[in-house]
């Protein structure tokens, strides 16, 4: 077993899941690294089991993402694909911003600056959707 | 053996005329069975009927001529020759009259005037069929050109390595043939450069094809051995069960350290590399065969040092053996005798070309690919300014910890001129670099600690991560692909050295065979946003 997997040190995070209309918002606190791995899944499974029309991953209270982290966010969006669920984000800085830009995740994940506007967005989106593509 | 074969598949013979209403023919006449007539240029029919152009009872005509024994075979009787401004372009044959009766006077009269009428706009539809083919001939060959260029252009670096201290050229020019010519350059994760020049017998798209394929094979088999001797030997025996017969590949592999100027090569068969030391000019010279001819073969490999101010000229043929209007060839000791008159460097190429180009006379037909890839240890900049140490510390390899590396050199770096963003990119990489150094280098060992050094420099700021894992061989990493991520082809994982190369202006990796280091470079003396 690699000496990281004894998980000597905490995680540094956690999620919580809240239903806010269409949408379930899944609030990240802390660090997403390599522990945030069963975290982030237990959430996602705990969001997707509501049928939201869309999963929002909000990253107001995350201070730093890793090169695991986003491998982490990359399997959580190969999730939502799977199952027709659009995935979106808010509250990036804009140092993330950038690597989702450079890592073509913002290709596939909608980025909105806050909650506010996200959930707005998430809103028109559902009502339009007959003709939204 | 030249025929007429366009001109002479005529299928001309005497027409079968319908009479219903008269009786069967007591004797039917002879048949005459269709003629495929391919003449040589040297049938003396040809001479015979150009000399005497019209209608000809072939059955009294005594000649040594395989055409005329084909068309006697055939049951001609009667030909009338094609005649179009003294050359013969086809025959009418006819058989026998269906009336048994010879042909008259009239009836070689009518088709004498016929012949001398047919044979001009005969000629006419020859030409026009012969321009058809040649034009459609062209164009197959301008699609072949096209694609071997295209395949030769997609397979050659886009770009020349960027070495501090070095310069390094590279220029190819296909001849209208496409020859074989290829160049490459092999980056390894410790610094090494490995320069390969090349050419494949023949031309057009199968020199090509055994280019890329020899380029493939050089690429994967430096990947996993050091040595150049071992790299051509293991291309050889490979290439060899893959090459078609009669082609082979002269190439040249020289793996240079850019810190010392060392240089370890090898070659097959390809033409001496010159090196320009001082005011001498010498020929790297390493033994080895082609590859591609036969299997089992070794090569010499040698080794110098180049020394500030030399420069290396690797070259192919085209150069060499270019001709002048005369027929001299360019030859090797004009090459060796003009770079030392050169004092070196990218000018070089340029310079080379010119003297080239005067050699050959205006309106010189380039006979083969003219490569030409030059490298010059150019001493100005040959140990650029290390910069002042602001600070050293070590850290534990535990998991986490990273995030302690990038708060310390956050602290270290306070003072600089960075903006924001591009702290927070240096942070980025230095997290990234210290969780490889402890994952992969280190393996999270208690015992092996990462070191980390921030240096300064009024032109750039350097942050140095070492670890203990020096010595392996580290495979060049794919490109991570979101798409292929996504789909499940490609592992979730494997972003680390992407960000960090997205993240600084310069990553430099040094490994001394016990210790790997990831430098992380970031100018300061440009403009940032």
């Amino acid at each position: 077993m690699p000496a990281w997997e004894d998980r000597t040190q905490a995680s540094q995070f956690r999620a919580r899941v809240r239903r806010v209309g269409q949408t379930a918002v899944i609030d990240l606190l802390g660090e997403i690294n390599g522990f945030a791995d069963e975290a982030m899944a237990a959430a996602y499974a705990e969001a997707e089991e509501s049928e939201p029309a869309e999963v929002l991953l909000n990253f107001d209270g995350v201070d730093y993402i890793n090169s695991t982290g986003i491998a982490l966010i990359v399997g959580l969006l190969a999730q939502a694909r799977k199952s027709h669920r659009p995935l979106a984000t808010c509250g990036l800085s804009e140092h993330y911003q950038e690597l989702f830009r450079i890592t073509r995740l913002s290709d596939f994940m909608s980025m909105y600056p806050d909650e506010t506007s996200a959930l707005t967005a998430a809103g028109s989106a559902t009502a339009g959707r007959a003709t939204a593509s | 053996m030249t025929t007429l074969r366009s001109f002479w598949q005529n299928r001309v013979r005497a027409t079968d005329r319908q009479e219903p209403e008269a009786p069967a023919p007591l004797a039917p006449p002879q048949a005459i069975s269709w003629l495929d007539l391919d003449m040589a240029a040297t049938d003396p029919l040809i001479a015979y009927f150009q000399h005497a152009p019209q209608a000809t009872d072939i059955r009294s005509l005594a000649l040594d001529s395989p055409a005329l024994a084909r068309l006697k075979a055939a049951g001609i009787q009667l030909v009338i020759p094609l005649v179009s401004q003294g050359e013969l372009i086809g025959l009418i044959n006819l058989g026998p009259r269906r009336s048994e009766q010879e042909y008259s006077s009239d009836d070689r009269k009518l088709l004498n005037d016929l012949a001398t009428q047919a044979a001009p706009a005969v000629r006419v539809a020859q030409l026009v069929q012969q321009q058809k083919q040649e034009v459609a001939e062209r164009e197959r060959m301008q699609q072949e050109l096209r694609v071997a260029r295209l395949i030769q252009q997609t397979l050659l670096p886009q770009s020349v390595p960027q070495l501090a201290g070095w310069a390094v050229s590279a220029y190819y020019q296909p001849a209208r043939a496409v020859g074989g010519d290829f160049y490459d350059f092999l980056y390894f994760a410790d610094g090494r450069i490995g320069f390969v020049i090349g050419d494949v017998t023949d031309k057009g798209v199968p020199a090509a094809l055994v280019m890329a394929t020899t380029r493939t094979l050089l690429r994967a088999s430096a990947e996993r051995l050091v040595s150049p001797g071992a790299v051509l030997e293991r291309v050889n025996d490979v290439l060899h069960l893959e090459i078609p017969p009669k082609m082979f590949v002269t190439c040249l592999y020289a793996v240079l350290d850019p810190r010392t100027g060392h240089l370890r090569y090898a070659n097959a068969g390809h033409d001496l590399p010159y090196r320009r030391c001082g005011d001498a000019v010498l020929e790297l010279r390493a033994t080895g065969m082609p590859l591609g001819l036969m299997p089992g073969m070794s090569y010499e490999e040698k080794e110098t040092t180049l020394q500030p101010g030399d420069t290396l000229l690797l070259y192919s043929d085209g150069l060499v053996e270019a001709h002048s209007p005369t027929r001299a060839m360019f030859g090797f000791p004009r090459l060796q005798a003009l770079m030392a008159e050169h004092p070196g460097g990218e000018a070089l190429t340029g310079f080379l070309l010119e003297q080239l180009a005067a050699f050959t006379g205006a309106g010189w037909e380039q006979e083969d690919d003219v490569t030409l890839v030059t490298l010059q240890y150019t001493a100005a900049t040959a140990a650029p300014e290390e910069g002042e140490m602001k600070a050293e510390f070590e850290l534990p390899s535990q998991p986490g910890n990273e995030r302690q590396a990038l708060a310390r050199v956050a602290e270290i770096v306070a003072d600089l001129p960075l903006a924001p963003a591009r702290l927070e990119r240096l942070k980025t990489a230095v997290a990234e670099a210290t969780m490889n150094a402890m994952e992969h280098g280190n393996r999270y060992r208690a015992d092996a600690p990462v070191h980390i050094a921030v240096r300064a420099s009024a032109q750039e700021l350097v942050v140095r991560i070492t670890d203990q894992g020096g010595g392996v061989s580290a495979q060049p990493a794919a490109a991570p692909d979101l798409a292929a991520k996504l789909a499940g082809d490609q592992s979730p994982r494997g972003w680390g050295l992407f960000l960090i190369k997205n993240m600084v202006d310069d990553m430099r990796v040094h490994d001394d065979g016990q210790q790997h280091a990831v430098e992380l470079v970031l100018r300061l003396d440009q403009a940032t946003e």
